[in-house]
């Protein structure tokens, strides 16, 4: 059967790993191309790659330090951050993606994603969406690194990007973001149960319970983590070891 | 020794060839190429067809490189060892079905169709890591053990029409296709190149085969 899978996450800004609460107050969480080495040597079962400056510089993705992430790599791994066409998609692919994560643009213009999925594969395409919570059950969609309102309903959105051929979704919960108060569920599961295509948890992450949460309370496909790992509050090993307890399956 | 990655526009490139040379380098089995070149096909021991993509754009990929189907028919032809890898595996079969009607190399009887698992809460692309359940002995399993995990990705699947060329298949809401074999060619809907320990085994026994 297929595992849940555990996904360290890389915020990365000049070069460095970075870890922020609600998307600011950044603070240096270690080299990127360690990270990466370090994560598959401990069996994360994908690695994500963020750009979270690119947008906002008005730029593409830093390509060569995700190259030379991606050569400590051989697990599954997404980059993100400034992805603005099937181009750019291509070049990330042949600096060492496994999979390429559209936000800004995607939003900006969905087709975009059919553009690009059609090229690489639905597979290949992953939709980052970045939702804050507007009322009680109701979520908006940010965009350039959460900075920029749209007024776009999350979980319409979602139906819309799975529409479009979108592979993935990569859901982070803005107001959760580095809280470590746990993902938030509700989003979750509304976004997981609105799409017949994964959906991967992100934002809030404290303790080993909340990824156990994300999967059987929010009904995720993958739990993604960043600053537990980071800082060295759990491994991997101990993550999974954790879920397999609580009868979630994992790779161990 | 090379061993040639096909390069037509599509493919997690860089990914197979790290993967394909870090396993060459430790066997002492040569040089990986990336290429596209017929020519250059043509020459190599081994070929290996990667693929991240939809069929129909792979197919069209390969077919506007002026005689790089050709070539690898032809290398097939002359008996020397082939992996296909995901859309790169699919290809060897007769037909898929992704975006319309599209032939394939014809090499493994079977259609590429869409997964239907009989589970409605299983999401399509099937992602992630599955455990293998082999079928007879292959080389290319050498040393991998029933229910080791390789890590998948995607929503079509060659439906084998003969089972004497599954080798290997997982459980996704019925029986996956994971791996296929005839004579000198091998494919595998997983990625060997993203699948850790395992999946390098499984590289390894491919550059070591000599079928």
């Amino acid at each position: 059967m297929l595992k849940t899978r555990i996904i360290p996450c890389l915020d990365v800004k000049d070069g460095r790993v970075v870890k922020g609460v609600n998307f600011i107050d950044l603070i240096d969480a270690g080299d990127p191309v360690e990270s990466a080495k370090a994560y598959d040597l401990a069996g994360a079962d994908e690695l994500c790659f963020l750009d979270i400056a690119a947008t906002i510089e008005n730029r593409g993705t830093m390509f060569d330090v995700a190259k030379r992430t991606a050569e400590q790599c051989f697990m599954p791994l997404t980059i993100g951050g400034g992805v603005r066409n099937p181009e750019d998609v291509r070049n990330l692919l042949l600096a060492g993606a496994d999979k390429v994560s559209f936000n800004s643009a995607a939003v900006a213009n969905p087709d975009i994603i059919t553009e690009s999925a059609n090229k690489f594969g639905s597979q290949c395409i992953v939709v980052a969406i970045d939702a804050k919570t507007v009322s009680p059950g109701k979520w908006e969609i940010f965009t350039h690194g959460g900075r920029k309102g749209t007024g776009i309903d999350a979980v319409g959105f979602a139906k819309l990007v799975e529409s479009k051929g979108a592979g993935e979704i990569l859901l982070t919960s803005m107001d959760r973001d580095g809280t470590r108060d746990g993902y938030n569920l509700a989003l979750t599961y509304a976004i997981s149960n609105a799409v017949n295509i994964p959906v991967i948890a992100s934002g809030g992450v404290g303790n080993l319970d909340h990824l156990v949460d994300g999967v059987k309370k929010g009904g995720a496909s993958a739990v993604l983590a960043a600053s537990i790992f980071h800082f060295g509050d759990y491994t991997i090993k101990q993550a999974k070891t954790h879920m397999q307890n609580a009868g979630v399956a994992v790779r161990l | 020794m090379t061993t040639v990655i096909i390069d037509y526009n599509s493919g997690n490139l860089r990914s197979a060839e790290k993967s394909f040379q870090l396993m060459s380098d430790e066997l002492g089995m040569g040089q990986i190429k990336v290429s596209s070149d017929p020519e250059i096909v043509s020459k190599a021991d081994r070929v290996v067809l990667p693929g991240v993509g939809a069929f129909a754009d792979c197919k069209q990929g390969l077919n506007s490189i002026s005689g790089l189907y050709d070539a690898i028919e032809g290398h097939v032809k002359t008996g020397k060892p082939f992996m296909g890898i995901c859309v790169g595996m699919q290809m060897m079969g007769t037909c898929g079905h992704e975006h319309g009607y599209h032939k394939g190399f014809d090499w493994i009887k079977g259609d590429v169709k869409i997964m239907l698992p009989n589970d409605k809460n299983l999401k399509i692309p099937h992602m992630g890591w599955n455990n293998l359940n082999i079928s007879g002995n292959h080389p290319i399993f050498n040393n991998i053990n029933e229910n080791d995990h390789v890590y998948f990705v995607h929503s079509y699947h060659l439906e084998v029409k003969d089972n004497k060329n599954l080798i290997a298949s997982v459980d996704y809401g019925g029986k996956i296709t994971a791996a296929v074999a005839h004579e000198n060619i091998i494919g595998t809907q997983f990625h060997p190149e993203k699948s850790q320990t395992v999946g390098l085994k499984v590289i390894s026994n491919f550059l070591k085969w000599n079928p």
